[in-house]
């Protein structure tokens, strides 16, 4: 059998989700923001929201997901992302609201917006990209940047008494009574990614469904602002971030 | 029984040559282009080995520009 006989359109088993336009991604090589947005409109096409998902994108390096993904998108100011969702939802209740936002975004300038949202159980989704960095802007600490970890702005790593600790936002949310789903997950190998498709499309699920809020924190890489290649990034994750942020469901009471 | 073979397509004009579908490809079938690059300057992914993929779709799940498209086909 040649190339040519099983390159045929009955044959395909795996492409580009159409929602994923042609755009070339400014995303350094190997940032996991890619997977997530593949992941993102793979699960919107599954579910048929293409002409009903309004999503929010924050400040941050997802700050031009909007020209990624052909769905609505409405930029929020920077951590407001949740607040704005909140407002889309109550306006428009058949729509699928979503935001997407880093580590710097959701987990320090957004806390309150955040947590308030998920409190009240908003019928939102939100996903959490943390990559421990503030990625855009050159890789300055964030609140979650792990205790000894170099960055631009603790160049002799992270120390308790100067920085604080790291912030594990996603168990602050599990612990408030508005939210229904709330999980972290990675996208590092395939079973990952599968994994972490599946509490996307939970956690949409949930949206659609009036089941308040989710958060879905996705456990990523900044290989540019960590200074690795994409490969060692990876491992580096799984030797030091998973420690920190142990990949599961923190809570699911969406079926209940 | 009928062999499953596999077949990929790279966008190579879309790749970035970060190397995770290398990784990723359980029979190791890929490699990043040793000389060649693509206008962007990136030294693309390429199959090594043609007759070897079964089309798992590892490479295109992880890829992180969505440039891998995979194709899969028993083989009569």
């Amino acid at each position: 059998m040649t190339k040519e006989e099983i390159i045929q359109p009955e044959n395909l088993v795996y492409k580009k989700p159409t929602l994923m336009n042609d755009n070339p991604m400014h995303y350094c090589p190997g940032c996991s923001h890619g997977v997530v947005h593949k992941l993102v409109a793979e699960v919107i096409e599954e579910m048929n929201m293409e002409e009903k998902t309004i999503a929010i994108s924050p400040v941050g390096c997802a700050v031009f997901a909007y020209n990624y993904l052909d769905v609505d998108w409405i930029e929020a100011a920077h951590g407001r992302a949740p607040a704005l969702a909140s407002a889309i939802k109550r306006l428009w209740p058949d729509r699928l609201v979503f935001t997407y936002q880093g580590d710097g975004d959701l987990a320090c300038i957004g806390t309150a917006e955040t947590i308030q949202a998920l409190n009240r159980g908003e019928h939102i989704a939100i996903i959490f990209i943390n990559n421990a960095i503030y990625g855009m802007t050159g890789g300055q600490m964030s609140p979650t940047t792990l205790m000894g970890m170099k960055t631009a702005t603790c160049p002799y790593g992270r120390q308790a008494d100067l920085h604080g600790l790291p912030l594990r936002i996603t168990d602050i949310a599990a612990s408030l009574d508005g939210t229904q789903y709330v999980t972290r997950q990675s996208v590092h190998t395939v079973a990952a990614i599968r994994r972490a498709k599946k509490a996307i499309r939970k956690a949409f699920e949930n949206s659609m469904n009036g089941k308040g809020s989710s958060l879905v924190e996705i456990v990523s890489t900044c290989n540019a602002g960590w200074k690795m290649s994409p490969e060692k990034a990876n491992q580096w994750m799984e030797e030091n971030m998973f420690k920190q942020y142990p990949l599961g469901d923190l809570k699911d009471t969406s079926n209940e | 029984m009928g062999k499953i073979k596999g077949a990929i397509i790279v966008d190579r004009e879309r790749c970035k040559g970060c190397n995770l579908c290398v990784v990723a490809c359980p029979l190791d079938l890929l490699t990043l282009t040793p000389k060649a690059v693509n206008q962007k300057g990136y030294h693309y992914a390429e199959q090594n080995n043609e007759d070897l993929c079964n089309g798992c779709t590892s490479c295109a799940i992880v890829c992180p520009d969505g440039c891998i498209t995979v194709y899969r086909k028993k083989e009569d």
